[in-house]
């Protein structure tokens, strides 16, 4: 991809809607395009978290493995969708494995360099931070209604 | 306030006395969830029609009444299903029932889904777990009439790929009546290819022309709240947009109290109602 | 049947000195007499286990003549009165919906036949009676008018409270006095009879000689008392009549401001004051079983016990119980406090958008036999001193 239309199509991606142009100039300089097979694990849990991707088309799911009962899939990420945030938490490091449900494209972007530049530029650090917190919280308030089994037969196991 | 009927809704027999009706059929959808089809005519070819998003009272001899939707073809109401979950005294004893038993059946009672009133518009039906069930009466009105309604999206959410119901029609749907379907499960082992995650997570991968949308929403009560959310924050209009509640139901005729939501009776006053009437009261706690 | 009169209209007062005529209390016995042999059954004030409950009547003798009842939060006494007035007390325990909404009746019977099963469609829902009520209330009528709008709600109609209701005689009975609890003037239903009834009697005991002014409400009113002794009555005795309600007006034991009501009701739904309540409500429901409005019911579906048969029974509730809003995934309102706000919030509020009227006709009867004497009136004079607070 030509390195204007990278700009673009990141600049079109929902998470970074609104970035100061001067933050965006320091994404892409960190920015790149990739793309994994169905089938493909993107990271490992446990593995060092060093980038975080902008998921541009396919699914990636993310996985717990619990040991007897096998992989469960807690949640999936897709189009428009930001994967990863360990790469700006210590301790950097992944907490799921992830697997390319369908062939997926993203932009790949070098956490261990925008750590630095957080560091560097606190502005920067500032409107990451604030990006990835709404995640988290999206992220968060998601997996506790997971959590209550709404659908079951009583509510999380408590009985009223 | 009652919806205009698309389909209308004759009482079988007396509101208050169960009707012995023939079980026609049972399907096992899930492992604790099955579907029951009665036929209301039964011997002596009485009438029976519904609006979808009506409820019957279903009556197993000397155990009780249990409240279901109906959740079949309005357009086909000489086989009526009515799609249960197993989990109480009743819908166990249901649940026993074979081919040939007879189950009482008082109804249809409440108020409908606005097949007519959103003619010509884009329809998001959001449904959590068995919150299917009533919505899918809505679904078959719409493709009875499906070049009057513009986009049709499906948003479904369920425990885990198992406990999806209708499978095979689910991907009739999305194939033969133009239907947008979006299926989401809250856990998965690793042969599911879909989407993981709370069914309101699913409007990031729907486009949504939100003035022209008339939402339908059912589900857990927790699942509707932020379904509601959501739908308002994507600016779907409050008024065209509609849920299913459910409360305790005994009588189903208004009398004995128990369905009340505020002032509501969800028996008579719902179990559909549009956004505006019950608003104020989905944060309030315990109401 | 008696149709509940619509907000905006009330059946046309019958107050004309010409319409009202005095009975003795000599005479008492024969009113009760050509009620009973007009086929009649006699149902009104007697005492037992130490409070006026409603019961079958045989005679003039079974009314609690000369007694009085003293009445305050979670406190009811008997008292001996000076005089021997028939009706000289307030209300008891029980109410006339006992009559009207049985506490428990069956539905219907079902048996196994062959391959199925058939209804017994049940006739001993069909009373073979008709009741005469004597000695209701203002508070007490009202409270059969509102009744009237809950089980003829516009969609459906209770056959049970239909065949019941159609064809009552009521004697109305003016209160003289009001109770420690009773509030009915704040709330637009009493002292004063008013609405639809056959005959209304003021009971005068206060002069050298007692009788019964009787205003008569309707035809059938005006028959019966016309085969009882009686004679016209002059101004004098209705002015009396009238002044002695009047009186009894002024004396209300409680007060409720009932403006803007369901407004701050609804903006209250989580002020902390609920809380306040909840620790001392112990959710016994004697508030909901002496109410004469309440109507909340559950259906219970029994056999025998080889399973042939299968009967349903309607039972009276509360919405105080911990179940009754309990569904397959949990419960709805499980805690006392929203259990008490429903119940508190429905009374006054909610049921003004169901049915048109407050469903409190003032009676006090939730104050007298709450075993905590928790007060209506208190609790909403408290939320509206919290909203001021609020707001100043």
């Amino acid at each position: 991809m030509q390195p204007e239309n990278l700009a673009e199509v990141l600049r079109n991606h929902p998470f970074l809607s609104s970035l100061p142009e001067q933050h965006l100039q320091t994404l892409l300089s960190c920015a790149s395009n990739v793309m994994f097979h169905e089938g493909q694990y993107l990271f490992h849990e446990g593995e060092e978290a060093t980038k975080f991707y902008l998921i541009r088309t396919g699914k990636v799911a993310l996985e717990v493995h619990a040991r007897e009962r096998g992989p469960i899939r807690i949640q999936t990420v897709g189009p428009n969708e930001v994967l990863g945030w360990s790469w700006l938490i210590s301790p950097y490091r992944w907490h799921f494995d992830a697997f390319a449900v369908e062939d997926v494209r993203a932009f790949a972007l070098d956490g261990t360099c925008l750590r630095t530049k957080c560091e560097v530029d606190h502005d920067f650090g500032y409107e990451m931070l604030s990006r990835f917190a709404q995640v988290l919280e999206q992220r968060l308030v998601a997996t506790r209604l997971q959590l209550l089994d709404v659908y079951g037969s009583s509510y999380a196991g408590v009985r009223a | 306030m009652n919806e205009e009927l698309a389909v209308s809704s004759r009482r079988l027999v007396d509101p208050l006395l169960p009707h012995p009706v023939p079980i026609r059929r049972v399907v096992w959808e899930t492992d604790d969830t099955f579907t029951l089809l009665l036929e209301p005519g039964g011997a002596n070819g009485a009438d029976f029609s519904f609006a979808p998003g009506q409820f019957n009272m279903l009556y197993a001899f000397g155990v009780g009444e249990s409240a279901i939707s109906i959740s079949s073809d309005p357009y086909k109401p000489n086989i009526i299903a009515h799609t249960i979950h197993r989990v109480g005294a009743v819908t166990s004893a249901l649940s026993r029932l074979k081919r040939g038993n007879f189950v009482g059946l008082r109804g249809p009672f409440g108020t409908s889904w606005p097949i007519d009133k959103a003619k010509g518009r884009d329809i998001c039906i959001i449904a959590g777990g068995i919150g299917l069930a009533p919505l899918r009466p809505a679904l078959y009105a719409l493709f009875h009439r499906r070049k009057e309604y513009g986009r049709i999206m499906l948003l479904y959410g369920a425990r885990s790929p198992l406990d999806l119901l209708y499978r095979v029609e689910l991907e009739q749907w999305g194939k033969h009546y133009d239907v947008d379907v979006v299926v989401t499960v809250d856990r998965a082992d690793s042969s599911w290819k879909g989407h993981i995650g709370v069914v309101t997570g699913l409007f990031n991968y729907v486009k949504l022309d939100a003035p022209a949308t008339t939402a339908m929403v059912c589900g857990p009560e927790i699942m509707m709240y932020y379904a509601v959310e959501e739908l308002l924050q994507r600016g779907v209009f409050e008024e065209n947009i509609y849920l299913s509640m459910e409360r305790n139901m005994k009588c189903a005729v208004g009398f004995c109290g128990h369905c009340q939501f505020g002032p509501k009776f969800i028996c008579k006053d719902g179990p559909v109602f549009a956004l505006p009437q019950v608003r104020f009261f989905l944060d309030k706690k315990e109401i | 049947m008696i149709e509940p009169p619509t907000s905006s209209e009330r059946p046309p007062q019958v107050q004309e000195s010409t319409n009202a005529v005095i009975l003795e209390h000599q005479h008492f016995q024969q009113l009760l007499d050509v009620l009973r042999k007009k086929g009649y059954q006699l149902v009104g004030p007697t005492i037992r286990n130490s409070a006026i409950v409603y019961d079958e009547l045989t005679s003039v003798a079974d009314l609690p003549i000369g007694w009085t009842d003293e009445q305050e939060a979670s406190t009811y006494r008997l008292k001996k009165r000076q005089d021997k007035a028939f009706f000289g007390y307030n209300v008891g325990p029980q109410s006339w919906k006992q009559f009207l909404f049985p506490p428990r009746i069956r539905l219907f019977a079902a048996k196994k036949n062959g391959k199925g099963w058939e209804i017994e469609t049940d006739p001993s829902n069909t009373p073979a009676v008709r009741y005469a009520f004597i000695g209701v209330r203002s508070c007490e009528l009202k409270a059969i008018e509102t009744q009237d709008r809950v089980f003829n709600n516009g969609e459906h109609l209770d056959p049970i409270y239909k065949v019941r209701r159609d064809g009552i005689f009521i004697v109305a009975v003016n209160c003289t006095q009001a109770g420690g609890t009773c509030f009915c003037a704040s709330m637009g239903t009493g002292p004063k009879i008013r609405g639809a009834f056959d005959l209304a009697l003021t009971e005068i005991t206060d002069e050298a000689v007692s009788y019964f002014v009787v205003e008569i409400g309707s035809e059938c009113g005006a028959e019966v008392i016309s085969e009882v002794p009686h004679r016209r009555a002059e101004k004098h005795h209705t002015d009396a009549a009238d002044r002695i309600v009047e009186n009894a007006a002024q004396h209300m034991g409680r007060t409720m401001d009932i403006n803007g009501l369901r407004e701050l009701l609804l903006s209250h739904i989580e002020t902390p004051h609920w809380d306040d309540v909840a620790r001392r409500c112990l959710t016994c429901t004697n508030c909901t079983l002496v109410c004469p409005t309440c109507f909340c019911s559950t259906i219970e579906d029994v056999t025998d016990l080889n399973g042939e048969r299968a009967e349903r029974w309607r039972r009276w509730d509360s919405c105080f119980t911990v179940d009754y809003a309990r569904v397959a995934g949990g419960n709805f309102r499980l805690s006392p406090k929203a259990r008490y706000r429903h119940w508190l919030t429905h009374k006054l509020a909610w049921w003004v958008e169901q049915y048109g009227t407050s469903g409190c006709v003032g009676c006090g009867r939730c104050i007298t036999w709450c075993p905590v004497g928790i007060d209506i009136t208190t609790e909403v004079k408290a939320i509206r001193n919290s909203h001021a607070k609020n707001q100043g």
